[in-house]
């Protein structure tokens, strides 16, 4: 798939229902990745009930979205992450679902593997333990490989791996590759973005210009390297990576937290990009009637990327890359391949940026003094 | 490498949507979605979905394209359909 615009065009005005709707089971991890997205940790205590979790899956199938990507914090920590799955794919709803795969010893792999309707994602965030432990924590390079190994010898068939694109893990592309290839999996590859916990480490840790211009290369000779669009600020470098090549939270893509809350993406776990709540009136509700999707619906301002030539390639990038280090929606993305977000950034120096809203992180033990 | 006859698309043979595909309306069409695959197609026109839905009622795809369409329009139609089938989204019967 290709860019097409008058396609592109129509789908930024929204759809009956996203595309690519992702709803994170819990917010309870037993890992603690420095960039974690959702600053997960601690499980919610208002967590949606299985009942819930069913009527929503039921509403998903309704609206006839095709297939939902789990995640978490880890999805399977719930109990109930089978019975959920199994609701799911039995209405053909498909589910893609992304794991640290701590929990998939040979029984839990077998147990996937004779699920239709099912993909795997593991994330790995090195193609060693060193590097990927450093992020994930120690220990979680070797679990998420004995994961691997546990579905291979379980038939699952084709898994994903899945790598976010740090400043370290960007000099490992071709041992990727050669992981994937081991296994027959695909591979994954996202951009890192300062969301959640991710906003205290992406300063050091997101590729310099030099590293995503390889990247960028990279990719365009590996078009069968699976990206979820998330590196469209890069087709500002030439020809158009695949995808849509859009920015498209609260039009095709939107998030469900474990709570229900509805986010315009992923990435913006923030109250000013909440929608909603599927508690209210269900998700349809929310999908079509929020006034903060209606207004991601409208034609985007290019603001001071109107003068660039390649704006029509970009769109000015990424809506949370922004936002969370602190930059207007009419600047450009702070990893602008020309530069011009590192000079928006800095003039933006002294003030302070959002935080991500819901913090879910374990926290720190702190001896207290009683009395 | 020469494609065998199997994976050419002929509009004189009757056709229908995949079992394997759902496929939802849409302002533009429609989105189909392919479930063993896993890939997602666009299908660009009103016109070309009520097109899709309709090869089942016909004895081929060259009579439904007929009754669907204006005749000026038939080989759009018959190339529409063939990267359907491309992707796995109509099958034989
Ligand atoms: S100036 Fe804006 S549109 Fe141009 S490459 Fe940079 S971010 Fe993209
Ligand atoms: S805000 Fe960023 S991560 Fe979210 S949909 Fe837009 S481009 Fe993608």
């Amino acid at each position: 798939m290709g860019a097409d615009f008058s396609l592109r065009n129509r789908f930024e005005r929204g759809l009956a229902a996203p595309i690519c709707l992702t709803w994170e089971l819990t917010y309870a991890c037993n890992l603690a990745c420095t960039h974690c997205l959702s600053s997960s940790g601690r499980r919610d205590p208002m967590e949606l009930s299985t009942k819930e979790a069913k009527d929503l899956i039921d509403e998903i199938a309704a609206m006839q979205i095709f297939y939902v990507n789990i995640g978490g914090g880890e999805p399977m920590i719930r109990r109930d992450f089978f019975e959920l799955i199994e609701h799911a794919v039995n209405q053909k709803v498909g589910v893609k679902f992304s794991t640290n795969g701590t929990r998939i010893d040979e029984e839990a792999a077998r147990r996937l593997a004779a699920i239709d309707y099912l993909d795997i994602q593991i994330s790995i965030d090195g193609a060693d333990a060193q590097t990927s432990d450093r992020i994930r924590g120690e220990g979680s390079y070797d679990q998420a490989r004995r994961a691997m190994d546990n579905l291979q010898a379980a038939n699952f068939g084709q898994f994903k791996i899945s790598v976010v694109m740090t400043r370290e893990s960007i000099e490992q592309l071709d041992e990727f590759e050669a992981l994937a290839q081991h296994y027959g999996a695909e591979l994954r590859l996202t951009r890192l973005r300062p969301s959640g916990r991710g906003v205290d480490v992406w300063e050091s840790l997101h590729p310099t210009r030099e590293q995503n211009r390889r990247l960028y290369r990279w990719l365009m000779e590996r078009p069968n390297v699976l990206t979820g669009d998330s590196f469209f600020h890069l087709s500002a470098l030439g020809d158009p990576l695949e995808g849509l090549n859009l920015c498209g939270a609260g039009r095709v893509v939107c998030l469900i937290d474990p709570v229900g809350e509805v986010y315009a993406c992923p990435f913006v776990i923030h109250d000013e990009f909440k929608a909603g709540n599927v508690r209210d009136a269900g998700f349809a509700q929310v999908w079509t009637t929020s006034e903060l999707f209606r207004s991601l619906r409208e034609p985007g301002n290019p603001g001071a990327c109107a003068s660039c030539g390649s704006y029509d390639a970009c769109r000015g990038g990424c809506m949370a890359a922004k936002f969370f280090t602190g930059l207007e929606m009419s600047d450009p993305d702070p990893e602008c391949v020309f530069g011009h977000g590192e000079v928006a950034l800095e003039k933006k120096r002294l003030t302070i940026r959002p935080t991500p809203s819901p913090d879910h992180s374990k926290r720190v033990a702190v001896a207290i003094t009683s009395r | 490498m020469a494609l065998s006859a199997v994976h050419v698309f002929d509009a004189s043979s009757p056709w229908r949507l995949s079992d394997q595909v759902s496929l939802r309306d849409e302002a533009f069409g429609a989105l189909a979605y392919h479930h063993g695959n896993r890939r997602l197609v666009f299908l660009k026109s009103p016109e070309l979905v009520a097109l899709v839905r309709s090869l089942e009622e016909f004895e081929s795809a060259d009579e439904a394209i007929d009754a669907a369409v204006a005749s000026g329009q038939h080989q759009r139609y018959v190339q529409a359909l063939s990267s359907l089938f491309n992707s796995e989204i109509l099958c034989g019967r």
